[in-house]
């Protein structure tokens, strides 16, 4: 056996006392993909910015333990070095620039150039792109991953499962790479595209890159990889070759305790009059890369409604069209009443509530205390928690009770009400998101991917929150690219296509059908009657 | 239809001028040789100061309202270079030599300031330009013959201290534009100008083919990208103000040699608006900027500049009211090309979603 690519030994981390990190080992051997699972909080960010060198762990005192690469050991005080070294790294958010053509954003920085005469007097910096070369060795780096994408077409114009790829190219096109981090590349990529990017990934570990996979779907785990480290709280509680595991035993270890991980959470339609509390004709939402393109949907009182369909056909538009976050055309009405659209005051006065599939770019004041987020909503447009009078003065008092009690009930784990929302985990943001919405009393309340990025734990209970809310008499429209969940929850799930609705199935109906609308193809079509809207 | 609609909605705003420009040639009755003249005259003048706004723009600093700092750098050494009787051609170039380090220490400052105050770059560089302004006076109002010993008669105030309100630069007027010129009717074409402008165009696109061109444009697109890809953006930043900055010295430079007379405390005064005005009506944004806009705005922007006085007075009866409305346009067009500016990425999101419906 050679050397391993990546070796980790005795990594210990505290920041400020706090143990982070605890003794952790981890081997990686070329051409290995090596799973690390851990729930958010169980140090596995933390144990990539000490191999990366950030600066968050050097202006911290460091750390303890050694990293081999390729046998020798290295100490990376800068990313830089660590990208020198032959490390890649694909974060979780897209790091390409939108106006770039993707041969510009995977050269970023490190483009060809050839000398002009300026360039010889003024310096290398004023040498002209060599776009040619560029063009080349971009064309060479997609094609390895199979993509059969123009390397001159802008990244603004590419659908969205397209730009992870990118991502990968830019690093493979690094001429030494040996070990590549992916951290939760799936997280944005519905389940056909995350399928098609794992083979990829295999495709990129037989050439001998080893890959170093974080994620939150086990069953991606269970996929591709050929060794698992499992992480909780900062200690390595078990490490392993992949058949040693099952998905349930997995998740039982990230949590140590018994999760379900499939199954109804049970919301037994009752005796559920179908009456249209919000009815929908013809709504166009120009979202960018999930265009809605005209539907017609009912939304029944008192139901779960679920939404899926594949990532860009429009799914997500649909909240988003009627809170009034995008433009959009078409025609709504909530209760008889017409909800105006591109108005978000309007739609939250009617008594619409929405947490968004963009927790912190929408959803959150990340910079403000959790209490204030909890109550913001409420007291814009419903004028609660104000002390009388003119002047609008928050009423701290009540606020500070109310968040007090929501952080219970909704077991936000956070240092108290003060604590600024950045800090928390996503998890736990999604919490303070909901917890703001029940604030508001809706009538109707509108979910977009309620579990994304969050770990199984919180995943579960924030499902269950859902269906406590519906308890209490809230009709739920939930979107999400998690089919799974959406059947453990929703009374009907309709699914979107290329921004029109494909057809509306129950839940239990079998995975099939549901393949056949995600692909665009009618229920008549192929002969199977329509069941679920009667 | 929608091809027509698509491009009218894009060129809004170059098309609206077009057309209040054509009406104004209309009333004016100019006759076409004096229009001709004019224009010529004022976009050999003017075009350098305008493409020297295109940099910071596509540097992602929106328009470079402290330009004025460069105009100030060009003012100074034309002072000094009429001071020490600096004359021709072989002067002026001297003139520009001088201008160049001032201008780039100007730049490198402002740069500093603006990257302090991100987002924010044009307020920024307008109230700098103010300030700068300020600072240029209390020297040359103020310390110069009192603490600064500057003995010249034709430049101080014989009475007082400070500098006249008024520098006649006879030794240096036109000296680049009359090496060469073309007769056309009774237009005098100043063609070494125009060349100057030609290769300042050129010199800009081939500046943004290369390398340090491509990382001004990574870190306009986004600067959290950009610097996560190792390019310095703090750096880069400054850079494309200090480039803008010398370029305004040198363009105020042709601008007064053209004049002739250098307006001590106003000359610099409406630079940056102008520019800008100029830059807008081309059709560019606070985001995007081409050297066509560039000539195409300043063609526009100085046709309603001549067009205007003659036009007051055959509409309002009043020369004076064209007057008015010189000043009047150079800031409303501002006022106008912005809003325009929102309206059109409004109607584009729209005319995207009609599409939608046709397809």
């Amino acid at each position: 056996m050679s050397v391993p690519v990546l070796e980790m030994k005795k990594i210990s981390k505290s920041f400020y006392g706090t143990q982070v990190l605890d003794n952790i080992n981890l081997t990686v051997n070329e051409g290995e993909i090596h799973c690390l699972v851990g729930e958010n909080g169980a140090g596995k960010s933390t144990l990539m910015n000490i191999l990366f060198g950030m600066s968050v762990i050097t202006d911290t005192g460091g750390y303890e333990g050694d990293i081999l690469i390729n046998g020798s050991k290295v100490a990376f005080n800068s990313p830089k070095a660590a990208i020198g070294a032959g490390i890649g790294m694909v974060h979780q958010e897209f790091m390409l620039l939108p106006g770039f053509t993707v041969a510009e954003n995977i050269k970023l920085n490190r483009e060809d150039t050839k000398p002009n005469p300026f360039s010889k007097i003024f310096g290398k910096k004023l040498e002209t792109l060599n776009r040619k070369k560029m063009s080349a060795d971009t064309r060479s780096a997609l094609d390895k991953l199979g993509m059969n994408i123009d390397e001159w077409v802008t990244v603004a114009g590419l659908p969205v499962g397209y730009l992870q790829f990118v991502e990968i190219a830019r690093e493979i096109d690094k001429e030494n790479l040996q070990l590549l981090v992916l951290d939760e590349p799936t997280a944005v990529l519905t389940e056909s595209e995350a399928k098609q990017f794992l083979e990829v990934v295999q495709k990129l570990a037989r050439t001998g890159i080893s890959i170093l996979f974080i994620t939150h779907r086990l069953d991606e785990v269970m996929a591709v990889a050929d060794n698992i480290t499992i992480l909780k709280d900062g200690e390595l509680v078990s490490s392993g070759p992949t058949e040693s595991y099952t998905i349930a035993q997995m998740a039982e270890l990230m949590v140590g305790r018994k999760v379900e991980t499939s199954g109804r959470i049970g919301n037994v339609k009752s005796e559920k009059a179908n009456e249209a509390v919000l009815e929908i004709r013809d709504l166009r939402v120009d979202m960018p890369g999930e265009r809605l393109r005209g539907i017609d949907l009912d939304v029944y009182k008192g139901e779960i409604l679920g939404i899926g369909g594949l990532a860009g056909h429009g799914k997500i538009a649909l909240a988003n069209g009627i809170m009034g976050l995008y433009a959009s055309q078409g025609q709504v009405r909530y209760e008889g009443m017409d909800v105006p659209l591109n108005n978000p005051r309007e739609a939250l006065n009617l008594g619409l509530a929405f947490v968004s599939e963009d927790r912190r770019g929408v959803g959150l004041v990340l910079e403000d205390s959790i209490a204030n987020n909890i109550v913001l909503t409420s007291m814009q447009t419903q004028n609660e928690f104000l002390k009388p009078g003119p002047l609008k003065l928050k009423d701290q008092k009540r606020i500070m009770a109310h968040a007090l009690e929501s952080i219970e009930r909704f077991d936000i784990r956070c240092t108290g009400p003060e604590q600024i929302v950045r800090r928390l985990s996503g998890g736990n943001q999604q919490k303070v998101c909901i917890a703001r919405a029940f604030t508001q009393n809706p009538k109707l309340f509108f979910v977009s991917e309620p579990t994304r990025g969050i770990d199984v734990g919180a995943k579960s209970r924030v499902l269950e929150l859902i269906v406590e809310l519906n308890r209490m008499g809230v009709t739920v429209v939930i979107t999400s690219s998690e089919l799974a969940e959406l059947r453990s929850i929703s009374d009907r799930i309709a699914i979107i296509y290329e921004g029109k609705l494909s057809g509306i199935l129950a839940p239990d109906a079998p995975d099939v059908e549901y393949g056949l609308l995600m692909a665009g193809k009618s229920l008549e079509e192929v002969g199977i009657g329509e069941r679920a809207t009667n | 239809m929608n091809q027509i609609k698509r491009i009218i909605s894009k060129n809004a705003v170059p098309i609206l001028f077009a057309i209040v420009c054509l009406l104004g040639v209309y009333y004016a009755q100019m006759p076409g040789q004096f229009l001709f003249m004019e224009i010529i005259k004022r976009m050999a003048r003017n075009s350098f100061l305008v493409l020297s706004l295109i940099i910071p723009v596509v540097a992602g600093m929106g328009l470079n309202f402290g330009i004025v700092l460069g105009a100030l750098a060009g003012q100074i050494a034309l002072i000094l270079s009429t001071h020490w009787e600096w004359s021709g051609i072989g002067g002026l170039g001297l003139t520009a030599l001088l201008a160049t380090p001032m201008a780039v220490l100007f730049g490198v400052l402002a740069g500093m300031v603006l990257n302090k105050a991100k987002g924010r770059e044009m307020i920024t560089g307008m109230v700098m330009g103010f300030f700068a302004n300020g600072v240029y006076q209390f020297i040359f109002l103020f310390l110069v013959g009192t603490v600064i010993p500057f003995d010249n008669a034709a430049l101080r105030i014989s009475t007082s201290p400070g500098l006249r309100n008024t520098v006649n630069l006879s030794r240096l007027r036109g000296v680049l534009d009359n090496i060469w010129t073309v007769q056309y009717g009774f237009t005098k074409i100043p063609i070494v100008t125009f060349l100057v402008i030609a290769l300042l165009a050129i010199a800009i696109w081939a500046f943004f083919k290369t390398k340090l061109g491509q990382d001004f444009r990574a870190v306009g697109q986004d600067r959290h990208i950009a610097g996560v890809a190792g390019i310095q953006t703090d750096r880069n930043r400054i850079l494309a103000i200090v480039f803008s900055t010398v370029l305004a010295a040198w363009g105020q430079i042709i601008f007064l040699q053209n004049i002739g007379t250098l307006n001590t405390y106003n000359s610099h005064e409406q630079v940056g608006t102008f520019a800008i005005a100029a830059l807008l009506i081309g059709g560019a944004s606070v985001t995007k900027a081409t050297i066509g806009q560039a000539l195409m705005g300043t063609f526009l922007f100085h046709l309603l500049f001549v067009v205007s006085p003659s036009a007051g007075q055959a509409i309002f009866g009043s020369a004076q009211v064209g007057e008015y409305f010189r000043v009047f346009v150079a800031y409303g067009i501002i006022a106008i090309s912005l809003a325009l500016h929102a309206w059109r990425s409004k109607s584009l999101a729209k005319a995207s979603m009609e599409e939608d419906v046709s397809a």
